[in-house]
């Protein structure tokens, strides 16, 4: 055992959807500081995982403790210390890019409108302010989901595909901004297809998790 | 500078914001009332003694079916862009934020139905005296039937053709709702006391605002599971 508990630790985490086990026995540790990104082929659970460990899904077997605490003992907590970005960029088109950010500011405590234009500014949305979401394209619809990242003080994030319609310069940045929060001693979990420019990036590979296979532990990359 | 408001605050007007800059959405109940409660002399005829008989039963089955009729958008669109997991997830309760979105969701639909039935009500030649009778019925009715309404919206959601299901699970329940409801207002246009029924329309929805958003919360919960 470790003498620091993990920020997130899975213990025999074992997932089931329609009789097929997407994966089986997972055990892993996660630590402050960490940036992790979770691989696997299409349909092996990747976005099932992170859905999980969100909360938003509960259909799964095993146990995930949160600072060496169970999270269904702490639900509050852990629902402060997160932030999800779904594979949905969770963003409503008839409203503007400042409304939507208002209301996520409002989910997550206190942020100042000045700090919500500063955060669009930010992900080179400055100007958009009041253009409702339905006039942009994909990849800025993205970057409107991505400005929470900017105001958000959560530890934990948990992003899926974040990169996805993303152009060139907004992927080098955002992976800037996984760096620096990782550095900052958050611990961001991602999924992606691509490769991901990371210093120290470690990654969990889902078929290892697979049915019928039996090794554990968090692979160092 | 302001800070930020509560979440039952910002989804409300949220929510709110979303109904009016949707307006087709929030006018078609209005308009199926208006269509459905004029068709009424049309094919009934003119007569005034039976429209002012069957005019509470009609006036109230008419509001129940408009309300029916826009339950399914209640959760959709936040299903479909993903706010609604962000909801789930958040560490506020979520018991105020169902609150927040049945009481942004009441006024955009119950509350101009309300408002707009007196005038339905003179065209089925309903005497004035029933007036207050059916706004305050039907003030009261429509909010616990958006309350209950959400519940079933809330467990439908996550399949593609929820509409008819959702009328399947919610109208059982409305019949206590449609019961008092119009027979206050016939007792009204009677020219007889119908606090009794409005009484019995405040305790159906004072349970309503307690259990409802509760079991609207648990449900949400299922449907983003699957």
């Amino acid at each position: 055992m470790t003498v620091a508990p993990a920020l997130l630790e899975l213990r025999n985490l074992t997932c089931e959807r329609d009789e097929r086990i997407l994966f089986a026995r997972l055990n892993a540790r996660f630590y402050e500081g960490q940036a992790v990104q979770i691989l696997g082929p299409n349909g092996s659970g990747k976005t099932t995982l992170l859905r999980i460990l969100a909360g938003v899904s509960r259909d799964y077997n095993g146990e995930i403790f949160l600072d060496g605490k169970s999270v269904i003992d702490q639900a509050w907590e852990f629902a402060n210390d997160l932030l999800y970005l779904g594979h949905l960029p969770g963003v409503k088109k008839s409203l503007t890019p400042l409304e939507n950010l208002r209301w996520y500011a409002a989910l997550q405590g206190s942020v100042e409108d000045e700090q919500l234009l500063l955060a669009l500014a930010e992900v080179n949305l400055a100007g958009y302010e009041d253009t409702p979401c339905y006039q942009l394209s994909a990849g800025q619809l993205r970057r409107v989901a991505l400005a929470r990242l900017v105001f958000s003080n959560a530890k934990i994030w948990i992003l899926d595909e974040p990169f996805t319609a993303l152009d060139k310069s907004g992927i080098a940045q955002l992976e800037n901004r996984l760096i620096a929060h990782a550095e900052a001693g958050g611990l961001v979990l991602v999924t992606s297809h691509q490769d991901i420019r990371f210093p120290q990036l470690q990654i969990l590979n889902l078929q290892d998790f697979a049915e019928n296979s039996t090794v554990g532990g968090l692979v160092r990359g | 500078m302001a800070k930020s408001p509560s979440l039952f605050t910002a989804t409300f007007r949220r929510d709110l914001l979303l109904a009016f800059r949707h307006k087709g959405e929030m006018i078609n109940p209005l308009v199926f009332f208006l269509i459905a409660i004029s068709m009424i002399p049309l094919g009934v005829g003119p007569d005034k003694e039976v429209l002012m008989r069957i005019a509470p039963g009609i006036l109230w089955v008419m509001a129940l079916l408009a309300t029916l009729l826009s339950l399914d958008n209640l959760f959709r669109s936040d299903f479909d862009d993903g706010t609604l997991e962000q909801l789930l997830i958040s560490p506020h309760p979520l018991y105020l934020s169902m609150l927040a979105k049945v009481l942004a969701y009441w006024i955009a639909t119950g509350l101009p139905l309300t408002l707009l039935s007196p005038l339905l009500g003179g065209m089925l030649s309903l005497p004035s005296g029933a007036f207050i009778a059916l706004c305050s019925s039907l003030l009261i009715g429509t909010a616990a039937m958006s309350l209950i309404g959400a519940v079933g919206a809330a467990l439908t959601v996550g399949l593609r053709k929820g509409g008819l299901l959702i009328s399947l699970i919610v109208m059982p329940l409305y019949v206590p709702i449609l019961i008092f409801g119009a027979s206050a207002v016939a007792d009204a246009a009677q020219g007889n006391p119908f606090t009794m029924q409005l009484a019995v329309l405040g305790a159906i929805l004072i349970m309503a605002l307690l259990l409802a958003p509760l079991a609207t919360a648990g449900a949400l919960r299922v449907s983003v599971n699957g």
